[in-house]
């Protein structure tokens, strides 16, 4: 479903001086987040709709706008029950920054919420800084009802924008492998949910293992590898209608599989003889080109946001290290040179970055390099964190982490690009496997 | 996989009755192994056999060409590697020659040979490793002149570790590559 963003008429903004307004420093971390105040979205008409009042809907939306907000770590939400005033519809507009100020609010966001006569709905969404007594952003976003969280994770993006500087994240989804059952006998099934854990729903059953699955750039359709009639393959599902189809019937194990970024190739393992190295695959046409030869194992490819080059890992030297190669296999280098092995480069959205997963002293850890191998920071630190998945912003790292022990317990956590903000997600069983979605249109 | 055991009463009556069909000595099913032909109670108020029946233990015994004379005359049905590693080492070897002379003598077998890991690294590294550690297996059995056509091999990766700790002893159970009778056996 498409969100339609409206300019909001009703106010307009004024040049921003460029010495008042507030702005959250991203890099700095979660030192001193910003106190914000997201009351109670109002409506100019109590209406119901299919997804429940517009009342009700508006309390709903402020409570998503402040929980995506808050889980940035980059913000804190502040209490509704210390608000002295609830937000009318001409509030919405031209809010009482006296009684925001009195709570610390330094930054307040309002809005509302409009039942459409087609039965859809319109979300205004307002951000001031109430400190310097000024608007700094709006939108408006139509919708079905139904899509409701959808506006208020739009709002929620136009927030952070305007107040980090970064692209947002918030309406998005995340794909991943929910697990249970013993660890001889793992049941693992495809999951999708939204970013911040609403709208969870199964996939597949479980009959077959799945694995490693990852979004196309128009976030329908997922690659993954299934171990389906005991032929371990490279599958793709599409999200609309459920078909599964394995996308080629090659003799051997096909792994590792992601999109290109126009969607248009797909990138994976096949072990030949014990032999691993890298393909591609064009989707159209069915051409599969293989990109690396040598014996050593060359898996876990992912593409470079301009399509260009292709980041993956090799044992060709020893152990595993993370290579760079143009797209078409050529000019492979080697970019990690610290102790250890490094594992799963995944190139970041924005291109400034790849992140990894570093094997050495008994840790699994979670880090970020320069596509040029420079700048190598480490993030986590556990028994085993594993797999990173990038936001759409670039700007927050997703990975899983497996604890030691008979239990096999592993979950999914997200991790700030600063190293701080480290959250667990909350998913129904075990959490495997996440792939982070683009931002959604 | 069926199961292929034979339940049978006391190891000698399996001897006697076997004696009597007339079959060669080297056809005989071996003995059962050891665990399963207790020494009978051992408590003082057991009392002895009731009706003529005897309270031994049933054992077990295993037909020729099953999946449990593989087992039993290869050694194991598996092997184990170290840590990151798919090279087999001496007793790798003796099991996987003890599997190839069965495998002679059973031609119509085929097998699927399962590489897996430990849990000690990244899923897709270690579904390539489970892989290396399968083709070294078959490429094994292979020289030893069993077809490689009847090898199948797939990898599991860390996805199926036979040990469910994680420490070094669960870890080395779960280094291994598993010949498992894909058909023929009997």
């Amino acid at each position: 479903m498409r969100l339609i963003s409206v300019f909001v008429a009703a106010l307009t903004v004024a040049a921003t001086p460029a010495e008042a307004v507030i702005r959250v420093d991203i890099n700095s971390g979660i030192a001193q987040p910003l106190p914000i105040a997201v009351p109670a979205f109002a409506t100019p008409a109590a209406a119901s709709t299919g997804a429940g009042n517009t009342t009700a809907l508006g309390a709903q939306v402020a409570q998503v706008i402040a929980a995506d907000l808050g889980s940035s770590g980059l913000f804190r939400p502040l209490d509704p029950a210390a608000y002295t005033t609830t937000v009318t519809m001409a509030d919405t507009t031209a809010p009482q920054y006296a009684a925001w100020r009195t709570v610390a609010a330094q930054a307040l966001v309002t809005g509302s919420v409009t039942a459409n006569p087609d039965g859809g709905i319109t979300v205004a969404c307002y951000a001031f800084d109430v400190f310097a007594g000024q608007p700094l952003d709006q939108k408006g976003f139509t919708t079905t009802a139904a899509n409701w969280r959808r506006a208020a994770h739009k709002c929620a993006d136009l927030v952070y924008s305007r107040l980090t500087g970064e692209g947002g994240y918030f309406d998005s989804r995340i794909v991943y492998v929910s697990e249970t059952g013993p660890k001889t006998k793992r049941l693992k099934m495809l999951a999708i949910m939204d970013q911040d854990g609403a709208g969870h729903r199964f996939l597949t059953n479980g009959q077959n293992l799945v694995l490693t699955p990852r979004f196309a750039p128009n976030q329908q359709t997922i690659t993954y590898m299934s171990f389906a009639n005991n032929r371990p393959r490279v599958w793709v599902y599409t999200i609309g209608t459920g078909q599964q189809q394995a996308v080629g019937d090659f003799p051997n194990m096909s792994f590792a599989p992601r999109f290109s970024p126009d969607g248009s190739n797909l990138v994976f393992s096949m072990a030949v003889g014990g032999n691993t190295d890298v393909y591609r695959l064009n989707i159209a046409s069915r051409a599969l080109t293989r990109l690396t030869t040598g014996p050593g194992i060359d898996t876990a490819p992912s593409y470079s946001p301009d399509g260009s080059r292709i980041v993956f890992e090799s044992d060709r030297g020893g152990t595993q290290q993370i290579y760079t190669m143009a797209a078409d296999g050529s000019g492979q280098t080697r970019i990690s040179f610290g102790e250890g092995r490094y594992a799963t480069p995944v190139w970041s959205p924005r291109g400034d970055l790849v992140a990894f997963t570093k094997l050495g002293g008994g840790q699994f850890r979670i880090g970020v390099m320069r596509p040029d191998g420079g700048g190598e920071r480490l993030l986590t630190n556990s028994y085993q964190d594993e797999g990173p998945t990038w936001s759409p912003n670039g700007r927050v790292v997703l990975f899983f982490r497996t604890l030691a022990g008979r239990a096999g317990t592993v979950d999914l956590y997200s991790v700030d690009l600063s190293g701080q903000n480290e959250r667990k997600l909350k998913t129904p069983r075990d959490g495997s496997d996440p792939a982070w979605s683009p931002l959604l249109p | 996989m069926r199961s292929p055991i034979l339940n049978i009463g006391l190891a000698a009556a399996l001897i006697a009755t076997a004696a009597c069909s007339g079959k060669k000595k080297k056809d005989l099913p071996p003995l059962p192994p050891q665990q399963s032909t207790p020494a009978g109670p051992t408590g003082p108020d057991s009392g002895g056999a009731a009706g003529g029946q005897s309270d031994s233990a049933v054992g077990t015994s295993n037909l020729p060409g099953s999946q449990s004379d593989f087992v039993a005359q290869s050694g194991s049905d598996r092997v184990l590697f170290g840590y990151d590693s798919y090279e087999l080492d001496d007793e790798a070897r003796a099991i996987l020659g003890k599997q190839a002379e069965w495998l002679a003598r059973y031609g119509q077998v085929k097998i699927t040979i399962e590489g897996h890991t430990d849990e000690r690294g990244t899923r897709e590294y270690n579904l390539a490793l489970g892989d290396r550690r399968a083709n070294a297996a078959k490429n094994f059995l292979a020289a030893q002149g069993v077809g490689a056509a009847r090898i199948a091999t797939i990898s599991y990766g860390k996805e199926r570790p036979e040990a469910e700790g994680s420490d070094e002893a669960a870890y080395a159970k779960n280094r291994r590559a598993v010949t498992v009778i894909l058909s023929g056996a009997r």
